[in-house]
């Protein structure tokens, strides 16, 4: 590939590093990631994603921005309340970075959509912040073999996880189902601190960047654990289950599920 | 006669490059920087000619060039004030 005077500019603290170079660059601009959710998590994945280069990024969100985001939402601001967070998503990671294209859709991911969505893309990166949709993207990409950079936040904690269907656990291995409506509290609920989603996204997006280049040790069945308020970190070892629902050796699921008609809604 | 130092490697041996770059303009680390970017698209063994008239690139690009696991061959001033910096590709690095 030929890097016009500006990518040289633009991306030279990358193609530095003897890891990336012109080559792996050129990976990165090549690279299709979509986005579930621009909210806390969403809004640094996609941010630092569009500055690395990805050349496309989609963003699945339907949600509008409200005050509420802002304490960390950090791709929105308050000039655009009320208008749509893919749109207000897009808007700042183009301007952050003309090489980039961003497609939104400002649709609710269901069964009968999510294959559509996501199948154009190389990975998928979780920000979503309810249940249904963890396991409907879970089950999706494992249906169609995408990898899956997976997260959640809570409070002053947060995790994420790699997933590549087929090698390694898928999630329903560490959380076999969903809790019961009501069990768990949502952000709205419980609270969170601004900053976690910040850095939980921040790794989402150096995992994204890592298999792109195909460099270093990605956390392929390994489940990362932070804790803000003593800054520590854990890792758990996550083994795929030869039982597990989803990618066991018989698994039992064979269609997406909405669980959404189960549970609560999360609003 | 050859000097083993790295900061004047000097030869009175012609050598024949492959690829001739001319980054006279450009400054640290663009320099490097566009050295690297041609030769990762050059072969095993081919030599790449580096021009260049910012004085510093003279040690940051023999160093990271080596760091990349390059072979430098030879740094020599021309009349015009420019360096020539010959560089064998030895390592698929880059």
């Amino acid at each position: 590939m030929d890097f016009t005077d500006d990518q040289i500019m633009r991306y030279s603290r990358h193609i530095l590093l003897p890891e990336v170079g012109g080559t792996g660059q050129e990976k990165i601009l090549n690279a299709k990631v979509v986005l579930v959710g621009a909210g806390g998590l969403g809004s640094v994945v996609g941010y630092y994603l569009a500055a690395a280069g990805v050349g496309t990024i989609g963003i699945v969100d339907n949600d509008r921005i409200e005050i509420s985001n802002l304490q960390r939402q950090i791709a929105h601001n308050t000039a655009r309340i009320g208008r749509f967070k893919a749109d207000s998503a897009k808007e700042t990671y183009e301007a952050l970075n003309s090489d980039i294209q961003v497609i939104t859709y400002k649709e609710r991911l269901t069964s009968r959509n999510i294959k559509d969505i996501i199948t154009g893309y190389d990975i998928v990166v979780d920000g979503s912040d309810n249940f249904p949709t963890r396991y409907l993207v879970n089950d999706a990409c494992v249906m169609l073999k995408k990898i899956l950079i997976s997260a959640a936040v809570f409070r002053f904690e947060g995790q994420v996880m790699s997933i590549y269907p087929g090698d390694g656990p898928c999630y329903r291995c560490l959380f076999e189902n969903p809790p019961p409506p009501g069990m768990v509290p949502s952000c709205q609920e419980a609270g969170i601190l601004g900053v976690v989603p910040g850095v939980i996204g921040s790794m989402q997006a150096t995992e994204v960047i890592k298999t792109i280049l195909g460099i270093g040790q990605s956390l392929k069945g390994s489940l990362l654990i932070w804790n803000a308020l003593d800054m520590s970190f854990r890792r758990i070892k996550v083994p795929r289950n030869r039982e597990c629902l989803m990618c066991g050796d018989d698994p039992t699921i064979i269609n997406l599920i909405d669980y959404e008609q189960f549970c609560s809604t999360n609003n | 006669m050859r000097s083993t130092t790295r900061n004047t490697l000097h030869t009175t041996e012609s050598i024949m490059a492959d690829k001739r770059l001319d980054i006279k303009g450009q400054v640290c680390p663009y320099t490097f920087v566009r050295s690297k970017l041609v030769l990762e698209k050059m072969n095993i063994g081919e030599i790449l000619e580096i021009v260049t008239d910012h004085r510093p690139a003279l040690n940051d690009i023999p160093k990271n060039m080596e760091h990349e696991g390059q072979k430098v061959l030879k740094i020599e001033q021309s009349p015009d004030e420019a360096w020539h910096i010959f560089i064998m590709k030895n390592s698929e690095k880059c």
